[in-house]
């Protein structure tokens, strides 16, 4: 007979229908599956015991996949067929992979994202993802004793729209039902019960295989809110591996290696890290195919001196989430550790040193986000009573925009917005009886839209013509819990609308934030100038477009001396708009505008002599 | 009576106390499924007016009198089934049950 296990009072399902949920660590090293059963968070281990499923996968043929330990023996030996770390290619395309020289693959540059070539036939990360998690939905189809209604599956808060997107649609593939994509900070601080406490303001340490995170999370009354993120996804464990690596083949003086050797290589520069973690020195000895020898003895000062660099990058990030935040590190009442990375003592001791207290780490850094993300499954799945559970509150990366005229950026939603998020702003047209206009969203902190990445483009038609100015199109930007955007515009007179999902097919990568983030901050000053300028442009173009229009309609107004006197400002303002200097447009712009004055009156005499002629004053 | 295996007994008091709260464990059983009955097996924060108690292993069960006669003589046991675990009723009520065990019929 079935096995049952206890519900929450008055939760108990009917037969038939328990509303198994899961959630799912898809990780860059290893990947877990958890659950809710009889009140408690566990994570599901297969059928030998083992809870960690390494994030492996070998293709054979096209028919024949292992996934996990199985293809992890096979790594050194048939490492082209063996895909490692396949999160760091979610949603990106090859330039974006740093060490992609060192990476054992064959790359397919498909457009949007890589693709990998491989015995089972050229495999997109997706699928590669698909396959893991297909192995997870098994064992816990298999421990659950039924099929899932719903998974929760982790993402880094880093994630743009395109590998969260990719994500969802590996849980796809992998047939799952992906009730929501959960940040793996947020749902650390939910493993630790973080919520259970009235107010306070955490940080989340998360140094993953392959993701560095840090978010900051605020708690009040019980509400979640991560008030800010920051991080570094080329920055994990895998790493510190690569570190001991190069500390291998500098040592033994190795000549450039086949990838056999090269991940045979990291397999033992990974066992060395893990060892050093209790012990003081490991020994790393291997055989090449060469016939060469390692035999080495890495002492934990050694390990921590050429790993320094690599955890003081992570204080960098740290810092800028603080700053963010608007807070200092006293504010700072814990720091949760996650990912097996935190385990390294150099980096208990930086981030103790640095946050000035000891941080949590009592649970298994490598189960916490797994545990988080069931807690959460079981939550959206209905499995809790009313009123139990928690409001959870994410946030966008960096902020979202849409271009203006000039290649101007105007910010619709804010970066570090909690989402979901909607947000509405009305536009209008430039030019008289302009009929379309035409949207460009993009994401960045920069002023000007070709330092931004662009996310989509879409036109909105049916505008009825009109003055310029006279339209009002109302964009509205609306951001999902799962921190995908949808983008609609409408015009107000006609109804008429148009809408696009962005789910962009090209990711902005993780390296990419960074990059913005910082030159937002560098080119602050020249921003200023720059959009100065542009706006200046704007203005300038608007005020030649109307008064040519003017001209065009009523030059009879005019003497041919006069017309000349509109004609050489315009002509002045025309050339200033081609030189980038902004005060010398705006003094162009002045001229033309006390130019045209008198020739605007006559033309307002003009408009009212024509619309009261033939009429009697008392039908006025 | 209703008793617990001590397997059992072992278990729900691993989970009641990882739950932090509950003043015992409440088993019954209400109409539905194929076979007609299936059974409730929660955490209880309170009791009910006539909520019947039992003692075992050290856990408090608690039953709605209604149920009772339903489950007199049940054994609540705790099983592994390959990656499965959970709990099971050892009914000597029973007559038949559905073909998954999760409803039955006295």
């Amino acid at each position: 007979m079935a096995l049952l296990q206890i519900s929450e009072p008055g939760m108990s399902p009917a037969p038939h229908e328990h509303r198994l949920a899961v959630g799912i660590d898809l990780g860059t090293t290893n990947s877990l599956v958890a659950t809710v059963r009889s009140g408690g968070a566990t994570v599901l281990p297969d059928a030998q015991g083992r809870p960690l499923l390494p994030s492996i996968v070998r293709y054979l043929s096209h028919e024949k996949v292992q996934v996990g330990y199985a293809a992890q023996a096979h790594q050194a030996d048939d490492p082209k067929n063996t895909i490692v770390s396949v999160k760091r290619f979610m949603g990106r395309g090859v330039k974006d992979v740093d060490h992609v020289q060192n990476a054992p693959y064959d790359f397919v540059d498909a457009p949007g994202m890589l693709q990998l070539r491989t015995a089972g036939g050229v495999k997109s990360p997706v699928e590669v993802s698909a396959e893991i998690l297909k192995v997870l939905r098994q064992r816990a189809e298999l421990a659950l004793g039924g099929t899932l209604s719903g998974a929760v599956v982790t993402v880094p808060a880093y994630f743009d729209d395109a590998q969260r997107q990719a994500t969802k649609d590996a849980g796809r593939i992998a047939g799952l039902n992906v009730l929501r994509l959960l940040n793996e900070p947020t749902a650390a601080a939910i493993a630790y019960g973080l919520d259970n406490a009235s107010e306070g303001i955490f940080a989340v340490y998360d140094l993953g295989g392959g993701t560095f995170d840090l978010s900051i999370l605020k708690l009040t009354k019980g509400v979640f809110e991560v008030v800010a993120t920051s991080g570094d996804s080329m920055l994990g464990g895998d790493d510190f591996d690569q570190r001991v690596f190069c500390w291998v083949v500098e040592q033994a003086q190795l000549a450039p290696l086949s990838p056999r050797d090269m991940r045979l290589l990291l397999v033992r520069a990974r066992e060395a890290k893990e060892y050093l973690t209790v012990h003081g020195e490991a020994s790393i000895s291997a055989k090449l195919s060469t016939g060469e020898f390692v035999d080495l003895t890495l002492d934990t000062e050694t390990f921590c001196r050429i790993t320094q660099t690599l955890v003081h990058k992570t204080l960098g990030p740290v810092r800028k989430a603080i700053r963010d935040a608007g807070l200092e590190v006293n504010d700072i009442q814990g720091v949760v550790m996650v990912g097996g990375a935190t385990r390294m003592p150099q980096i208990q001791r930086a981030v103790a040193e640095f946050f000035k207290r000891d941080p949590l780490n009592n649970l298994d850094p490598d189960k916490v986000v797994a545990l988080g993300a069931a807690m959460q499954a079981n939550v959206l799945a209905g499995n809790k009573p009313q009123g139990e559970d928690w409001l959870l509150l994410d946030v966008i990366p960096l902020s979202l925009g849409v271009e203006t005229m000039g290649g101007l950026v105007e910010k619709i939603i804010p970066r570090n917005t909690t989402i979901p998020a909607g947000r509405a702003q009305e536009f209008t047209t430039f030019k008289d009886g302009q009929t379309g206009m035409s949207f460009h969203v993009v994401q960045g902190e920069r002023e000007l839209v070709s330092d931004c990445r662009s996310l989509a483009r879409f036109e909105l038609k049916g505008i009825p013509p009109m003055a310029a100015g006279a339209a009002r199109v109302r964009v509205t930007y609306q951001v999902d819990a799962d921190g995908l955007l949808s983008v609609a515009a409408r015009e107000s007179t006609t109804g008429a609308e148009a809408s696009v999902t962005v789910k962009p097919s090209y990711g902005l990568g993780d390296a990419d934030i960074e990059r913005m983030l910082r030159d937002s901050f560098s080119h602050a000053r020249e921003d200023v100038h720059a959009r100065a300028l542009a706006e200046a442009r704007v203005d300038g173009q608007r005020l030649v477009e109307a008064t040519r229009s003017a001209l065009a309609a009523d030059a009879q107004l005019l003497s041919a001396e006069e017309k000349l006197d509109i004609e050489r400002p315009m002509a002045a303002l025309e050339k200033a708009l081609g030189a980038s200097d902004h005060r010398a447009i705006k003094q162009a712009i002045d001229a033309l505008n006390r130019a045209t004055e008198p020739f605007a009156e006559r033309r307002m005499d003009a408009g009212i002599r024509r619309a009261l002629a033939g009429k009697k004053i008392g039908s006025l | 009576m209703i008793t617990l295996t001590e397997n059992a007994a072992k278990h729900v008091q691993s989970y009641i106390a990882k739950r932090g709260k509950g003043v015992g464990l409440r088993v019954g059983v209400r109409t539905s499924g194929c076979s007609g009955m299936a059974y409730k097996l929660e955490f209880a924060d309170a009791l009910n007016p006539g909520d019947l108690e039992f003692e075992s292993r050290g856990v408090k069960l608690i039953v709605d009198p209604k149920s009772l006669p339903y489950l007199q003589g049940t054994e609540l046991d705790y099983s592994r089934e390959g990656l499965n675990e959970g709990f099971k009723f050892r009914n000597p009520n029973v007559k038949d049950e559905c073909g998954c065990g999760e409803s039955f019929n006295v």
